[in-house]
């Protein structure tokens, strides 16, 4: 098959290097790198994501969605003077073989672009939890094994959140694409998560009762493309699966997305646009969020759900707060005797969200 | 129902099989405690034949009950496929009709049946042997019967793609005085009964029925015969085939097929002045279509596409009154109380499973549906928290006006927020050379044919250069909602279209044509003084 010429601003001057997943219009390198770095541009200044001056910190894991978006976002940053001050963030989970070398990834690239990089391990924030023990004690309920996913959800959220405050952030940026958004729509339908379903569908949160503003630059950007443009950028990035995703929930929904994509490539965005446009009855959309009672993070309920599912695993019991187990969880009044529980039995995990 | 796939509320069926054989044989039914349990609903809920009739019964009458929207004496179109689900409705409203007078439902039933065989690949004589198979089945149940063919929607008026506004009502007191009124008529006739023989009956229909007539505005165009029961002519046969092998995709071909749909059945159910239809949606068929239309970007429309009711229309209001039973009740009813269906090709029979979105969902659906048995409760739940409501901070403007195809309020963002559809247009600019003007949302191009002409094909094509050729199709899909747009996306011409997608469209450019051409001579008034006296009539 002949190479066709570049149909983008170049002129075909160039061959095309590329078809574009949803347009299916052929460019080369540079035209398709410029035009996603325009998309990515159009979509901070639209949406009004980062103002000048903000202290940003990138979430940053080692893959492609994280690497792509600090390559991106420094790049924008010198050619357009956003005045942004950028610092990557990075989490450690504490899961064996994976996590290590992804945070050398990491390493890598904030040695090569010259960016401040912060590591926050939920071995020191959570009082010792390292996700492989979580999945260790999780693994001791039968057949409850896809837990993981929840709790390191949950409990990374919460440390991306206290490595941006370390660093004196303003706005947290992370990277999820179009792709995840879509598979977050369709997952909250089936699991009958109206709360979430109501709060979704924007550019992130605008940070409110002492949380930093979140948002996501490459909301808008196809997985395929993000995966190219590393691709042609020559990214270094780490590319494996975590060890305990293969038995998520959303790998369904991910293959489900797979050969949706493959009948009709703009469902992506499809999807995303119904989720922006997502009208639910007042009822269902969650209360006004307050503030943890026991570590003062932002939180729907009494106890935010990190407290909440530390504190179902220092209890022995993990499957605490994940669905309708919230009952046993000590909320309100039972909160002292929790904690002298904690302290006479967990050694040093007694009270460690209070620590921060 | 102890097979997979059914909706257990805990346990799952693992767990399930190996107590029943021992356990069923001295097993009585859960709710009367004596008959012999015929089958099982949900986790462990035996139930005897007579309890599941109740149980199924009760269900359908609940559900209308507590939505109050069908008045005594009202005219209700009930939309029949020959499948299961819409042939157990037509049942339970037969049923309903048949009780004694307290518990009687008092509305007035018609069945409109839809002949798609053209477009599901059925031959003349197929086709004809189908309906001959419905009409043995219509004549059983003595109901006024309309059987249509799907050629019909090329003469079909453009006052179909025209929503009529009906004010706002408060439904619980009009319900109630509806029901009182409709109550004191019928003993009056009593009454008067035997004075003035048996005529009464007669009487009372036809006062209804101009009633009706006068709620409902049609257009003049739209008194022509529809409802003919021979063959469609042949030449419309290949124009419908025609439209329907120019669309690109089986998933563009299925929302075309259920937008035409839509509009004949609201047609019919206008000239013969039906104020309700009623659709056979079972809860598994509405939890497939609601993840499916997600995925086709109706996000802001869900609650209208599978609602209990859907008001779009204006005058005529569409009723899900299935929505309560899994496709599984209804198959063990069908067969337990002998309910008669018939089997006729859908658009996607024998497609592949990756064919289009709607194969690939319902496969998905159902299999998670084996794997997890609360999947379809789950979503069906989660849709009932939907409503029928624009999200904070819509353009107010954009609220007015309505989709070509599908009627529902535009859901469009302008080409420059932070949205998905803005994100798509700067792909598309980007992907040309030098970027073109591009019209604002809304904006209209200048129609081609004058206004009130019948569009004739060919008649801008030609003379222009090639991007004014394009002209026509531009104004034609800014009058879309974001979805129907990308289903246009796999359309790639738009004469095979019926007259009436076409010639409204037309209209619907140039009355936004001339209202711009004039913007600038309006004085800033209320909108209301502005567009009158200028003939815009608020039409959607």
């Amino acid at each position: 098959m002949p190479v066709p010429r570049c149909s983008g601003p170049c002129g075909g001057v160039r061959p095309a290097a590329l078809r574009r997943p949803r347009t299916g219009g052929a460019v080369c390198r540079s035209c398709f790198c410029n035009a996603f770095e325009a998309e990515v541009l159009s979509t901070l200044q639209t949406g009004r994501l980062l103002p000048p001056g903000a202290v940003v910190a990138v979430g940053a894991s080692g893959g492609k969605d994280s690497t792509v978006l600090a390559h991106v976002l420094r790049a924008l940053d010198a050619r357009h003077g956003l005045a942004l001050d950028l610092h990557l963030v990075a989490v450690d989970e504490g899961i064996g073989g994976y996590r290590d070398a992804a945070l050398a990834a990491v390493r890598r690239q904030a040695g090569r672009w010259r960016l401040p990089l912060t590591v926050v391990a939920y071995a020191d924030l959570f009082g010792g939890w390292t996700m492989d023990e979580v999945a260790r004690r999780a693994a001791q309920e039968p057949g409850r094994a896809r837990a993981c996913c929840t709790f390191c959800g949950v409990l990374r959220r919460r440390a991306l959140e206290e490595g941006a405050q370390r660093v004196g952030a303003t706005h947290i940026v992370t990277g999820h694409n179009a792709d995840d958004m879509a598979e977050t729509v369709l997952m909250n339908f089936l699991r009958g998560d109206s709360g979430r379903l109501a709060r979704g569908g924007t550019l992130g949160s605008p940070g409110e009762g002492g949380a930093l503003p979140r948002c996501r630059p490459l909301q808008f950007a196809s997985q395929k493309e993000i995966v190219l443009y590393a691709h042609f950028q020559e990214l270094d990035y780490f590319s494996e699966e975590c060890v305990y995703a293969p038995e998520a929930f959303r790998g369904h929904v991910r293959d489900l997305l797979k050969a949706l994509e493959a009948a009709r490539p703009s469902v992506v965005l499809d999807l995303v646009h119904s989720a922006e446009r997502l009208a639910l009855a007042p009822a269902a959309r969650p209360p006004p969020p307050g503030a943890c009672t026991r570590c003062g993070a932002l939180s729907s309920r009494s106890l935010c759900q990190a407290c909440a599912l530390l504190d179902g695993l220092n209890r022995g019991r993990p499957r605490l707060a994940i669905g309708k187990g919230r009952k046993g969880l000590g909320e309100e009044g039972e909160k002292q005797s929790c904690t002298s529980k904690d302290s006479s039995g967990g050694p040093s995990r007694a009270g460690a969200i209070q620590a921060f | 129902m102890c097979q997979v796939g059914e909706d257990y509320g805990g346990p799952g069926p693992a767990e399930l099989q190996p107590k029943l054989p021992w356990r069923g044989c001295e097993q009585k039914c859960m709710k009367c405690k004596e008959g012999l349990p015929v089958l099982i609903i949900r986790a462990g809920d035996a139930f005897c034949k007579d309890c599941f009739k109740a149980y199924y019964v009760h269900k359908f009458r609940a559900m209308l009950g507590k939505n109050r929207l069908v008045f005594p004496g009202e005219k209700v179109l009930l939309a029949w496929s020959g499948g299961p689900s819409s042939s157990s409705m037509i049942w339970q409203v037969q049923e309903g009709l048949s009780r004694e007078s307290a518990k009687r439902l008092r509305f007035v039933p018609g069945i409109i049946y839809i002949d798609e065989g053209a477009v599901c690949g059925q031959s003349p004589e197929e086709r004809a042997k189908t309906v001959v198979e419905m009409k043995l089945i219509l004549q059983t149940i003595a109901f006024p019967y309309h059987i249509v063919s799907l050629e019909e929607v090329f003469n079909l008026p453009t006052s179909v793609l025209q929503p009529v506004s009906q004010g706002p009502r408060g439904f619980e007191n009009t319900y109630k005085e509806a029901v009182d009124g409709f109550i004191q008529q019928q003993q009056q006739q009593q009454q008067r009964a035997p004075e003035e023989g048996g005529g009464e009956a007669v009487l009372s229909d036809e006062q209804i029925q101009e009633k009706l007539r006068q709620l409902s505005t049609q257009d003049p165009v739209g008194q022509e015969e529809v409802a003919g029961d021979s063959l469609p002519r042949p030449a419309q046969t290949t124009a419908l085939m025609t439209l329907f092998s120019s669309v690109k995709t089986l998933t563009a071909r299925e929302e075309l097929l259920q937008t035409l749909r839509a509009h004949l059945i609201l047609h019919v159910a206008r000239v013969q002045g039906y104020t309700k239809v009623m659709l056979g949606d079972s809860c598994t068929r509405l939890a497939i279509k609601l993840m499916t239309n997600l995925a086709l970007g109706r996000g802001a429309f869900l609650a209208w596409d599978t609602g209990f009711s859907d008001d779009r229309h204006g005058d005529v209001v569409m009723l899900r009154p299935m929505r309560d039973y899994t496709l599984k009740e209804i198959a063990f009813y069908n067969r337990m109380f002998g309910v008669p269906s018939v089997f006729t090709p859908a658009i996607d029979t024998k497609a592949p499973e990756k064919a289009s979105i709607h194969r690939l969902m319902e496969s998905f659906i159902l299999r998670l549906q084996a794997q997890f048995p609360s999947t379809i409760s789950t979503v069906y739940r989660t849709s009932e928290k939907l409503v029928k409501a624009p999200r904070n901070g819509d353009a107010a403007g954009a609220a007015t006006a309505r989709c070509l195809l599908c009627m529902c309020a535009l859901d469009i963002d302008s080409t420059d927020s932070a949205t998905a559809f803005g994100a798509q247009t700067l792909e598309r600019l980007a992907q040309k050379l030098s970027p073109a003007p591009v019209l604002p949302t809304g904006a209209p191009g200048r129609p081609c044919c004058t206004k009130g002409t019948r569009l004739q094909p060919g008649c801008c094509r030609d003379t222009r250069p090639s991007s004014e050729r394009e002209e026509p199709r531009a104004s034609f899909i800014e009058q879309l909602c974001y979805s129907c747009r990308v289903n246009m996306k796999d359309v790639p011409f738009l004469e095979p279209f019926p007259p009436y997608i076409l010639m409204e469209s037309q209209c619907r450019s140039q009355r936004a044509w001339e209202k711009q051409e004039v913007q600038e001579f309006l004085f800033e008034e209320s909108e209301e003084e502005a567009l009158h006296p200028l003939g815009f009539s608020p039409q959607f």
